[in-house]
């Protein structure tokens, strides 16, 4: 089962046309796989197969210590969106219905290395000097 | 993106019931920043950044 419908492959891809540098989607997930782990990864890997600019990076929430570390990671499935540098934007859970499009925009955002916040508000945040750790919790429908 | 300090996690409940249960999440979206500021709902980008700064302050000031 995939869950980009053919017909709506056109339209993701559309979406992502204005991406300029490539992103990498790393995942997190463990040899055996976790409930939403497996659907996870096929989402990714199908989103993947649509726009080229689009990696995928598999790791072992177990075994790959050094990048769930690096990556504060302490669930999963996990996805952290990047370009190279750490964006501090991570998926927690499968990016599935209205989930998809944020990650679609996540991804836009990176790639374009523009947050879309308003100069003053990135200038505040920019001023940030303590950690700051923020939590969305959603659901898929 | 504009702060390496700054994590947005996005985390859907249902497959994280127990975070769903510590945070008191009944609606979302629920935005909980550095473990102690809530907002319910979404709202504009200057509340958002006035919570931020709040839990700065907070936890800048000890």
């Amino acid at each position: 089962m995939s869950f980009i419908k053919d017909a709506d492959r056109p339209a993701v891809k559309e979406r992502l046309r204005d991406m300029r540098s490539d992103v990498t989607l790393s995942y997190f997930t463990q040899d055996v796989e976790c409930d939403f782990c497996r659907e996870t990864r096929e989402l990714l890997e199908e989103l993947s197969s649509i726009e080229e600019k689009i990696r995928i990076e598999v790791y072992d929430f177990k075994t790959d210590q050094e990048q769930v570390r690096s990556y504060r990671i302490d669930k999963i499935p996990a996805t952290v969106v990047s370009n190279g540098g750490a964006s501090g934007i991570r998926f927690y859970g499968i990016p599935a219905g209205y989930e998809f499009s944020s990650l679609l925009d996540a991804i836009l955002m990176v790639s374009r290395n523009e947050s879309g916040l308003s100069d003053e508000t990135r200038k505040a945040l920019q001023d940030i000097k303590v950690p700051v750790h923020l939590q969305v919790f959603t659901t898929p429908t | 993106m504009e702060n390496s300090l700054i994590t947005a996690d996005a985390v859907e409940i249902s497959e994280f019931p127990h975070l769903a249960q510590k945070y008191s999440v009944r609606g979302v979206p629920k935005t909980v920043i550095n473990e102690e500021y809530v907002i319910e709902g979404s709202g504009p980008e200057s509340m958002l950044l006035s919570t931020i700064l709040e839990a700065v302050e907070k936890t800048g000031s000890g």
